[in-house]
């Protein structure tokens, strides 16, 4: 047998193992149903092969970054654990890399990586070719598999993706929420998940632009809003606790200088405006008059924001400029139904506005572009609310029901695949971070 | 029972027993003379009769106080019952339509009956608490919540009662009473409830 019947036997297997899980993956529902055109994996996404890594901790590398250009949904990762290693080096080629088998596999670029003194070096070969694409070291802090090394391992998943898409992935991102009476990070692809020490009651959680302090509200009769570090676990006590008063969706402006938030008190509840390092008076922005304005979400520029209002009777979503001048119904569709749309956020790219909508009697998510345009439904599998876009706005993470208890899960709103990230009941209020350095 | 009539039987019961120490202590003997003139019979006579009479006195002291003590428990009994019910009429739970903060009659009417027990306990403070089902945002939920709590103090601000007597706080979706997906479950957890924080230990009727 030659090696390359070898390889194409190999390719068979793949394919068997490949083609089924993601199949499995899509929404059962709504398939196939991109925001731009329709989805075509073979087009949309790069074959790759991640060779076997020699060293200390080499496999747990290996399995970390397929992981994350698989989540990524912008590669098809080509198996070939069981292969012979020789069958994959070129005979006497400088490389050291058999084009001809990958570009039988199929395989667009094969990444090549060691373990150096300082963490990885990483190299990049486009199959068809035959030539080195990028070469580059990336440090790596931290004992291996603690949680800063396996930071630093994602972020080379992420420098992969844009050498080869353009694009930055979103592996060395993490995920704020809240399950039970706690509030956890979890990694994006479901690992090293930690308590963060808030304080009792503690629910919606928004990072900051630099991803290393979150800020959210408490529940009940002392409920007030707080700003954590997150790497110390140091808290700063911001708004309230006021009497007959509730705090409510506090978020980051992206200058990260300023929070925006809801006060629910004796006439509704609106939204104001505090500097992020407290001190002046709380200024307010919108004019609710008795109803509830809440869950402000930012433009990427700051100068408007999309936030919830019940002031037409039933809760809409409205876009507003930064100081609550021009507020106008942004959902306006549809309603002789009464919808109730919800939790909204707005992409990091400006673009797209995700929210969840009742839909005769289930909640499911929903995209509305920024300038307004017919709305998608992502979802219509059990109940889905509160969604939270990836720095990538292509991702989102949210609640969903579709397997019983409320769960986070994290769709691909090109594709329509879905994973699940948590697997603890009760996890909801998810904010997913900016793209974080260890 | 009356304080009034409380007090009466014991003075009643006090003074027979004065009477019944009378006799029973040794009265001081007359002289010999006037013994020996009355005869020996008529002195045992009289004490017979003096013994008859306490011994009645001691049996009906004896009945009034069992009485007393009865009607007593019996009153305290009342008062306590009569507590629990002015407890149960103040947090008695209201409830609302969903999305709603409006009070349908049959709430006003909940929230009419609390009115005279706190006017006539002015040191009475409650918590009102908002909650909604758990349909829709679980942030907006915590606002709504926030607003039927308010909703319900405005009520009671309206019949009288003085703000600084009601706090208000929200718990949104996050404490059902009801367990379940279902529009009973919903309804009994669109709610606002009542909780009594200071002066609820000696309650007056109005």
């Amino acid at each position: 047998m030659t090696r390359l019947h070898r390889a194409a036997l190999l390719v068979v297997n793949v394919l068997a193992a490949v083609v089924p899980a993601t199949v499995r993956a899509q929404d059962t529902t709504v398939k196939w149903v991109p925001l731009n055109g329709v989805y075509d994996p073979r087009r949309d996404k790069v074959s790759i092969v991640i060779m076997p890594i020699n060293g200390a901790f080499g496999d747990s590398v290996r399995r970390i970054i397929s992981r994350d250009l698989d989540n990524s949904d912008r590669f098809t990762v080509i198996a070939i654990d069981s292969a012979d290693p020789n069958a994959l080096k070129a005979q006497g080629a400088v490389a050291g890399i058999n084009y001809p088998l990958f570009a039988h596999l199929s395989a667009a670029v094969v990444v090549q990586i060691t373990p150096v003194a300082t963490g990885l070096h990483v190299a990049l070969h486009d199959v068809p070719g035959a030539k080195v694409l990028n070469v580059n070291e990336f440090a790596l802090s931290g004992a291996g598999l603690s949680r800063d090394w396996r930071l630093g391992v994602h972020r080379v998943s992420d420098e992969i993706e844009r050498w080869v898409t353009g694009a930055r992935g979103i592996a060395a991102t993490r995920i704020a929420y809240v399950r039970g009476t706690s509030m956890r990070i979890i990694d994006s692809d479901g690992a090293d998940e930690i308590t963060v020490p808030t304080d009792e009651g503690s629910v919606s959680p928004a990072w900051n632009p630099a991803g290393n302090m979150i800020v959210y509200s408490t529940i009940g009769a002392n409920s007030h809003i707080t700003i954590i570090d997150v790497a110390t676990g140091r808290s700063r006590p911001l708004i309230g606790p006021t009497r007959n008063t509730t705090y409510v969706t506090p978020i980051f402006t992206p200058d990260g200088k300023s929070i925006v938030y809801a006060r629910a008190g004796d006439n509704g509840s609106d939204l104001f405006v505090v500097s992020a390092s407290g001190g002046d008076t709380p200024r307010r922005i919108t004019t609710g008059q008795g109803t509830e304005n809440t869950s402000p979400t930012p433009g990427p520029d700051g100068r408007r924001f999309v936030f919830m209002s019940g002031r037409t009777g039933h809760p809409e979503l409205y876009i507003t400029d930064a100081d609550g001048a021009n507020a106008q119904v942004l959902t306006d569709y549809e309603q002789s139904e009464k919808n109730f749309r919800a939790d909204p956020d707005w992409s990091p790219d400006g673009r797209i506005i995700a929210y969840s909508e009742r839909t005769r009697d289930h909640f499911q998510i929903r995209t509305v572009l920024a300038t307004g345009s017919t709305p998608k439904y992502l979802t219509s599998d059990g109940e889905n609310e509160q969604p939270s876009w990836a720095p990538d706005s292509r991702h989102l993470v949210f609640t969903s029901t579709r397997t019983g208890v409320r769960q986070l899960w994290i769709l691909d709103v090109e594709s329509n695949r879905v994973r699940q990230l948590t697997s603890s009941a009760g996890a909801r209020l998810a904010a997913w971070s900016p793209r974080l350095t260890p | 029972m009356t304080r009034t009539r409380r007090i009466a039987g014991l003075t009643v019961a006090m003074l027979s027993g004065t009477t019944l120490a009378c006799h029973k202590t040794p009265a001081p003997q007359p002289t010999p003379a006037v013994q020996a003139s009355s005869g020996p019979n008529a002195d045992s006579l009289r004490r017979a009769q003096a013994d008859e009479a306490a011994r009645r006195a001691a049996d009906e002291a004896a009945r009034r106080k069992a009485a007393d003590d009865a009607a007593a428990a019996a009153a305290a009994r009342d008062a306590a019952n009569s507590a629990a019910m002015l407890r149960t009429t103040l947090t008695a739970v209201v409830h609302f339509e969903f999305d709603q903060s409006d009070l349908r009659p049959e709430d006003r009417a909940i929230l009419d009956a609390k009115i005279p027990i706190l006017q006539a306990n002015t040191a009475v403070t409650l918590r009102v608490s908002g909650h909604t089902d758990e349909r829709g945002s679980d942030e907006y939920n915590l606002a709504l919540g926030q607003r039927r709590a308010a909703a319900v103090k405005a009520y009671l601000m309206e019949h009288g009662i003085a703000a600084s007597r009601m706090e208000t706080v929200s718990y949104g979706e996050e404490r059902p009473i009801a367990q379940g997906s279902d529009d009973s479950a919903f309804a009994q957890n669109r709610r606002a409830e009542f909780e009594i924080t200071a002066g609820g230990q000696s309650l007056r009727k109005p």
